[in-house]
């Protein structure tokens, strides 16, 4: 720690840190454009000028930019020094000379960082009497909004694009007064994380094009602190609600996950809430396409009365949260509880968590800070895409750590890469395919998953000598193993990632050795980093269900949000459905198990429900809703304790609240009582008062609801959590759990951030929320797997099929956003050029794809970086069927 | 003249100080507007008389809400104290010769010793309300109260002493042939002041002082409840009025018309100068109207008192 | 004390001095045009709609009774979808007026408006519209905004310089 003197205040301060950063920290209001917390520092902007002292004798003093001077012990600086904010104020003007007339119709107008900080250096007036600049703008995709002429050069939107996120296709151009930042024709922005730019851009430039569509202010939205249901990192969310539509999604800062960053899909998914597929009504099948509309109380009568008669299955689902599982594996009894996922992932889920409860996941924060790097088998950006946007910065790692004999903090963002130029720390990537993180491996190696995890037992071989042996590895492979064992050894902090994309227990196996063999060596700072499929992959998995195989036999049939097409193939199901058999779907989206269902109840969508989720670490964290489900709609949860309670089970379903249900949780399953903890319960007050959901000067409260009548109705109520429909309540920070926005006095923007902080870019004042379920056991951290699978034998006329995963189209629910639906990929064959040669096919070209005894008609592209003898299709595309894949298939020229 | 039963009398006052007190809210705004140049109310009914009817039936259709924080049973007691202690005093004035309920021997201490327990209601209510502009109304009433109260008796003395009676009565006759206004001007401008105090009129309405208390000590009161203190603050201002006419004016004496004539006639002038009172005069600060009661008025009762005495030891026959 | 005599004589002689009272409905009222009554939404002078939805009359309302939504048309031309106010709830304090960045919404000298149904208070944006553009009548927000709208291309603006070159390369 080291003492600075602010305006002659005394503070302790972070001695590695910038004067920007700790004045921040220190709850200094000090305008700033071009600095970020997690970009750091270049100095483009000239708005964060402090006046910087000799000694305490010293009066002149003279400016420096806060954000590119280290702190120094016992250094003297002034923020409401007379020529520091004349000199602010001087460059607000500046840039506002060519600021066009904008604000009342600009998106980023209320919560516009260029608004705050004019208004806090207090500019309010323009001078200058020449001609403003102008830009023509580029479309951009579905996703971003441009608006060029807004542009204050600050430069963030290129070094994140770039330099953070990887990004190519996005570039700044032209000179002088005349800088232009854009793509270098129209078109879709191609990174991943391209929506971040919304809140990067300290003005309008770039704004949410989903959000245009149905535009509300900040001020104006019913915000909740939420969890992204759309993969299973678990980023944290504001979802903002107004009208009874769900409006849009900003980031809500959590130091160990998403910090600042949200991937498009969980930023852009959540139209899925208002499509037309919603489903708003219970409704009975009466014959085949037939329907009858039902009211509640009728529809949990007839559910009561299947219950009743007690020959009822449960299936449950990996995107349904931990509670509403529960509820229906109390519903069905747990013998009769099913999972709602495949054989092999739930298997492979079980391995997960027993490999979680040997050591410790890695947050996404720790995997930045990883100095080695080795992906195995998982196309990270499409399965668990914000991940991806951490395993980037680790390859800086290495890197930085170089210069420490230069003397470049890290913060000092373009001095650190210049230094560092093109170096990169070692990052192995051996999957399928090509993924979006090649570019930055140092090498990558595609072959099929069997493979891949015979390299990762070699890996671990070559780390441990008691791990397995692999027989018969070529040399090249074995050498690539020796690199990458290489380099995990030589690091500090090695990590190796991998997941369930490729269904193979082998590769799990394999990683958790390579884990393994690195702790042994004392590295203790190794770690292993499963990406689960979903939102709720792992809870599901720790309601201990029965595989879905198994279900079968039953009069009726419960299938808790989820299409049972997406998991078995439809052979399967169709079976499992055929007959007199009743399948009572609860969901709040239209698919093809709801229009099989003889009973569908419209369950509340996640954005108006509250349940826990468990994500890849195992930490569970309770989202909450923004605003209460419309009409008949109720959480599925309740569905369930309605039909109970009809069919007589009062006192099992006795439940009024989440927090009875979570009750009954931890006290059936003692293993995971510590969800309890995840966010205080619904009693919790603070100073006697609920905490808002909407910001103190939400507008229209007595106009929104006088078209249908005059007299307000009182807000609606909420049983299940501590949050207000309303504006009123307590104004003070909540626990970090409960935060649903970020706002403070003067900062409108999402850089509020800073206000919530302990430390800028540390946690959250009252701790990170969420709570790890899976403790690691205090026994010795297990043994070697030694299941080493045999080298693949390649099958004549056969190819390996393999799954691509796409961000936008393989996951089910944001598939219903129609942004994210245009940018999803139509139904592909995918083979390498060498195999479609010797079948003599071209891309474009249509192709028969055989399996299980059935062709699909596909279209051919040509993927080089697929393996000799691996074909690819999409994963979890509505217009294929769902494929239990990597399978054998045959493939033929198709007709047409 | 034949005196009525004094049950007759007492329903017949008991429905006249009603009456009066709500026609006086008509009065009142009347001649409010009248000296401020506005017309006041004169909608409702012929010269607008009929708003008093309307107001009763607003404020009788109003919520009858009992805060859930105050005190219930001292919420519900204080108006109705207010109301009945004004009321009893009633019951001791001579309005004509043999118009009366009890022609009490002591009438004089009885109206003194129910207007002190008017304070218990103010006190309640601004106790009961839990609300600190309540409290701090009630606190301040309790002080002005009972400070204005400590030399309003004082100068009736010389009243009693040129009388020798505390019967109101008694008081009446002996002004037969000079009212008590001449020999006891000081006494009845102090009285007066007292009388203001007392009914918490401006310029002394500080417990209710809306500019700094919302509205004192009935702040959390409405419906019907408001209502009795409001007709309470009105009988309390008949009752003053009606008193100085007695004590001062020579009641219902007076050449040519009948007694009871008389006797609105002169309740009628002093109530148009409390009203004239509220119409022209700020309110003073709270400590200068402590001062002024202690430093001040409480001097001169006292003075007044003294002289009359010697005045009347000097030149009265003794009797 | 001669001063307290002398102001309640003062009083008691206005009694006799003329009424300044007006008796409204038989004797009409004189409203100057910047009273603030009725509100009313107004047209550009070439008579598009001026509300530009930009939420800052809702925002700034103490009683909040404005609500509507913003929407856009093929153009980039934005307008309110929906407008209502409820005047049940309005103070008519004219802060919307103040805050509104396009001289759209006016208040009038107009408050006859009383409605024996509540319900009736509540006025939508076609009740709000009147054809011209009422106290200021030379403004036009999309003249001076720097978004391209139907008609006005970047550039196009009051002050403004036409779209940069970003190819040239002179310093
Ligand atoms: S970027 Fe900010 S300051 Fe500029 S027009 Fe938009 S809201 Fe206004
Ligand atoms: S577009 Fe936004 S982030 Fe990029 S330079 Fe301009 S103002 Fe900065
Ligand atoms: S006049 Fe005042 S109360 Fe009425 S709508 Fe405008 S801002 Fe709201
Ligand atoms: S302030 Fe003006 S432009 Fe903005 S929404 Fe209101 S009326 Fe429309
Ligand atoms: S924030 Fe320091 S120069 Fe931009």
């Amino acid at each position: 720690m080291a003492t600075i003197y602010v305006d002659d205040r005394p503070c302790r301060v972070d001695p590695q840190q910038n004067l920007l950063h700790v004045c921040l920290s220190l709850g200094f209001n000090l305008p700033y454009f071009c600095w970020h917390p997690a970009l750091g520092s270049v100095g483009a902007c000239r708005q964060c000028a402090v006046k910087l002292f000799r000694d305490a004798h010293d009066r002149r003093g003279k400016l420096v930019m806060a954000c590119m001077t280290p702190v120094a012990d016992g250094a003297r600086i002034s923020l409401a020094d007379p020529d520091a904010l004349a000199f602010r104020a001087g460059i607000i003007e500046g840039m506002m000379h060519n600021h066009p007339h904008d604000c009342p119709v600009c998106d980023e107008g209320g919560e516009c960082h260029l608004q705050d900080m004019t208004v806090m250096t207090g500019h309010d007036y323009r001078r200058y009497s020449f001609p403003k600049r102008t830009f023509r703008n580029q479309y951009l995709g579905p996703l971003v909004n441009h608006e060029m002429n807004r542009c204050i050069q600050c430069y963030r939107c290129v070094r994140f694009y770039r330099e953070y996120a990887g990004g190519r296709d996005f570039n700044v151009f032209g000179i002088r007064n005349l800088v232009y930042f854009g793509r270098y024709q129209d078109g879709v922005l191609e990174n991943e994380f391209a929506g971040n730019l919304d809140e990067v851009c300290p003005t309008g430039v770039f704004t949410d094009a989903t959000h245009k569509r149905h535009y509300t202010r900040k001020w104006d939205l019913q915000f909740a602190p939420s969890i992204c249901i759309h993969c299973g990192v678990g980023c944290n969310l504001s979802p903002g609600e107004r009208y009874g539509l769900l409006r849009r999604i900003v980031n809500r800062y959590h130091q160990d996950l998403n910090s600042y960053f949200l991937c498009d899909r969980g930023r852009y998914g959540y139209e899925f809430v208002n499509s037309e597929s919603r489903l708003r009504q219970a409704r009975l099948g009466i014959a085949a396409g037939k329907w009858q509309s039902l009211a509640a109380q009728p529809a949990a009568a007839w559910l009561g009365k299947l219950l009743a008669a007690g020959d009822v299955i449960g299936i449950g689902s990996p995107r349904a949260s931990l509670e509403a599982n529960y509820a229906l594996r109390l519903a069905v009894g747990p013998r009769r509880f099913f999972a709602g996922v495949s054989d092999v992932e739930l298997r492979l889920l079980r391995l997960a968590a027993d490999l979680l409860r040997r050591q410790p996941a890695p947050t996404l924060r720790e995997m930045e800070s990883a100095d080695a790097v080795l992906v195995l088998g998982e196309d990270v950006t499409n399965t668990a895409p914000r991940m991806a946007l951490s395993l980037r910065q680790a390859v800086r790692q290495q890197p930085l750590a170089e210069l420490e004999p230069l003397k470049i903090p890290v913060w000092l963002d373009h001095a650190a890469r210049e230094a560092a130029q093109e170096r990169r720390g070692p990052f192995y990537i051996a999957t399928p395919a090509a993924t979006r993180l090649d570019d930055i491996a140092a090498e990558t190696w595609h072959a099929a998953p069997g493979e891949l995890a015979r390299l990762g037992f070699a890996v671990a071989r070559v780390l441990d000598e008691s791990a397995p042996a692999v027989a018969d590895l070529p040399p090249p492979v074995q050498a690539l193993a020796g690199r990458i064992a290489a380099a995990l050894s030589s690091a500090r902090r090695p990590l190796v990632v991998s997941g369930l994309a490729c269904r193979s227990a082998a590769l799990l196996e394999a990683s958790a050795n390579i884990a393994l063999a690195l702790r042994r060596s004392r590295q203790d700072h190794a770690r292993l980093a499963i990406a689960v499929p979903e939102a709720n992959s792992l809870g599901l998995a720790l309601l201990d269900p029965r595989p879905l195989s198994e279900a079968a036999g039953a009069e009726a049939l419960i299938v808790l949000e989820n299409d049972l097409y997406r998991r078995a193939s439809a052979s399967w199901v169709d079976e499992l459905l055929a007959g007199e058999r009743r399948l009572i779907a609860l969901d709040c989206l239209e698919h093809p198990t709801t229009r099989r269902a003889s009973l569908v109840l419209p369950a509340a969508a996640w954005s108006e429900d509250e349940g826990t989720f468990v994500n890849y670490e195992g930490r569970a964290q309770r989202y909450f809703a923004a605003c209460p489900p419309p009409g008949e709609i109720q959480s599925s949860w309740r569905w369930l304790r309605d039909a109970m309670r009809e069919a007589g089970r009062e006192a099992a379903a006795g439940w009024q609240s989440l927090d009875d249900l979570l009750a009954g949780l931890a006290r059936d399953l003692p293993a995971l009582a510590p969800v309890l903890n995840a966010a205080p319960p619904a009693d919790f007050r603070m100073a006697g008062a609920r905490i808002p959901r909407q910001p103190h000067r939400y507008s229209g409260r007595t106009a929104i609801l006088a078209n249908l009548d005059v007299s307000e109705p009182p807000p609606p109520p909420d049983p299940d959590s501590p949050l207000a429909y309303s504006m009123e309540g307590n104004p003070d920070q909540p626990p970090a759990a409960l935060l649903p926005f970020a706002w403070a006095p003067g900062w409108n923007s999402y850089q509020a951030w800073n206000k919530f902080q302990e430390e800028i870019y540390g946690p959250l004042r009252g701790g990170n929320p969420g709570v790890l379920l899976l403790a690691p056991e205090p026994r010795p951290a297990g043994d070697f797997f030694r299941n080493v699978p045999p080298p693949l034998a390649g099958r004549d006329g056969e190819w390996l099929l393999l799954p691509l995963y796409h961000i936008f189209g393989s996951e089910m629910l944001s598939r219903y956003a129609p942004a994210i639906r245009q940018l999803s990929p139509a139904p592909y064959l995918a083979l390498s050029a060498a195999d479609a040669g010797s079948l003599g096919l071209h891309a474009g070209e249509n192709v028969a794809l055989w399996l299980d005894g059935r062709a699909i008609t596909l279209s051919l592209k040509i993927r080089p970086d697929l393996p000799p003898g691996c074909a690819g299709v999409p994963a979890g595309l509505e217009a294929l069927p769902a494929l239990e894949l990597p399978a054998w298939s045959r493939i033929e020229r198709g007709h047409g | 003249m034949v005196s009525p039963h004094p049950l007759v009398s007492l329903l017949a006052i008991l429905l006249l100080a009603l009456t009066l007190a709500s026609g006086l809210i008509w009065f009142e705004r009347r001649l409010l507007a009248w000296w401020q140049d506005r017309y006041g109310p004169n909608r409702v009914g012929p010269f607008g008389l009929l708003q008093v009817l309307a107001d009763m039936i607003k404020i009788f259709a109003k919520e009858d809400w009992v805060p859930p924080f105050a005190d219930k049973v001292a919420f519900i007691l204080a108006p109705a104290i207010i109301v009945v202690t004004v009321l009893l005093s009633f019951a001791v004035l001579p309005f004509a010769p043999g118009v009366i309920v009890s022609d009490l021997n002591i009438a004089l201490l009885f109206f003194l010793a129910m207007s002190s327990l008017g304070v218990y209601s103010i006190v309640l209510a601004g106790w009961s309300s839990d609300n600190k502009y309540s409290l701090l109304g009630g606190m301040r009433a309790a002080a002005q109260m009972l400070s204005y109260e400590v030399f309003m008796g004082l100068s009736l003395m010389g009243v009693v002493l040129l009388a020798g009676t505390f019967s109101l009565n008694g008081i009446v006759r002996a002004q037969r042939h000079l009212w008590f206004i001449v020999p006891q001007f000081a006494g009845f401008l102090l009285f007066f002041i007292a009388g203001l105090a007392e009914t918490r009129r401006l310029p002394f309405d500080l417990p209710e002082a809306e500019s700094e208390l919302v509205a004192g000590f009935h702040s959390e009161y409405s419906g019907m409840k408001f209502g009795m203190f409001f007709v309470g603050e009105y009988l309390g201002i008949t009752l003053i009025s009606a008193m100085i006419a007695i004590l001062f004016f020579g009641g219902w004496l007076g050449p040519g018309l009948p007694p009871l004539l008389w006797f609105f006639l002169k309740l009628f002038c002093f109530l148009s100068l409390f009203i004239l009172m509220r119409a022209a005069l700020p309110r003073p600060r709270f400590d200068q109207l402590m001062a002024w009661a202690w430093k001040l008025l409480l001097p001169l009762a006292l003075l007044n008192l003294l002289v009359t005495g010697a005045l009347v030891l000097a030149f009265l026959p003794r009797r | 004390m001669f001063g307290i005599v002398r102001t309640i004589w003062d009083v008691f002689r206005h009694g006799f001095q003329p009424r300044v009272t007006r008796q409204y409905p038989e004797q009409p009222a004189y409203l100057p045009p910047r009273w603030r009554g009725r509100i009313i939404l107004s047209r550009d002078p070439d008579g598009g709609e001026r509300c530009v939805a930009c939420y800052l009359c809702a925002i700034v309302c103490p009683v909040d009774c404005i609500a509507l939504q913003a929407t856009e048309d093929a153009a980039g031309r934005r307008y309110p979808e929906f407008f209502r106010i409820n005047f049940s709830r309005c103070i008519f304090c004219g802060y919307c007026e103040d805050a509104c960045p396009t001289y759209a919404i006016q208040l009038t000298p107009d408050f006859e408006m009383s409605e024996f149904r509540r319900q009736n208070l509540v006025y939508e944006k076609e009740d709000l519209l009147i054809s011209g553009p009422g106290k200021y009548p030379g403004y036009n927000f999309w003249r001076v905004a720097g978004v391209k709208i139907g008609g006005k291309d970047k550039g196009e603006s009051e002050n403004e310089a036409p779209p940069a070159d970003l190819r040239q390369l002179l310093p």
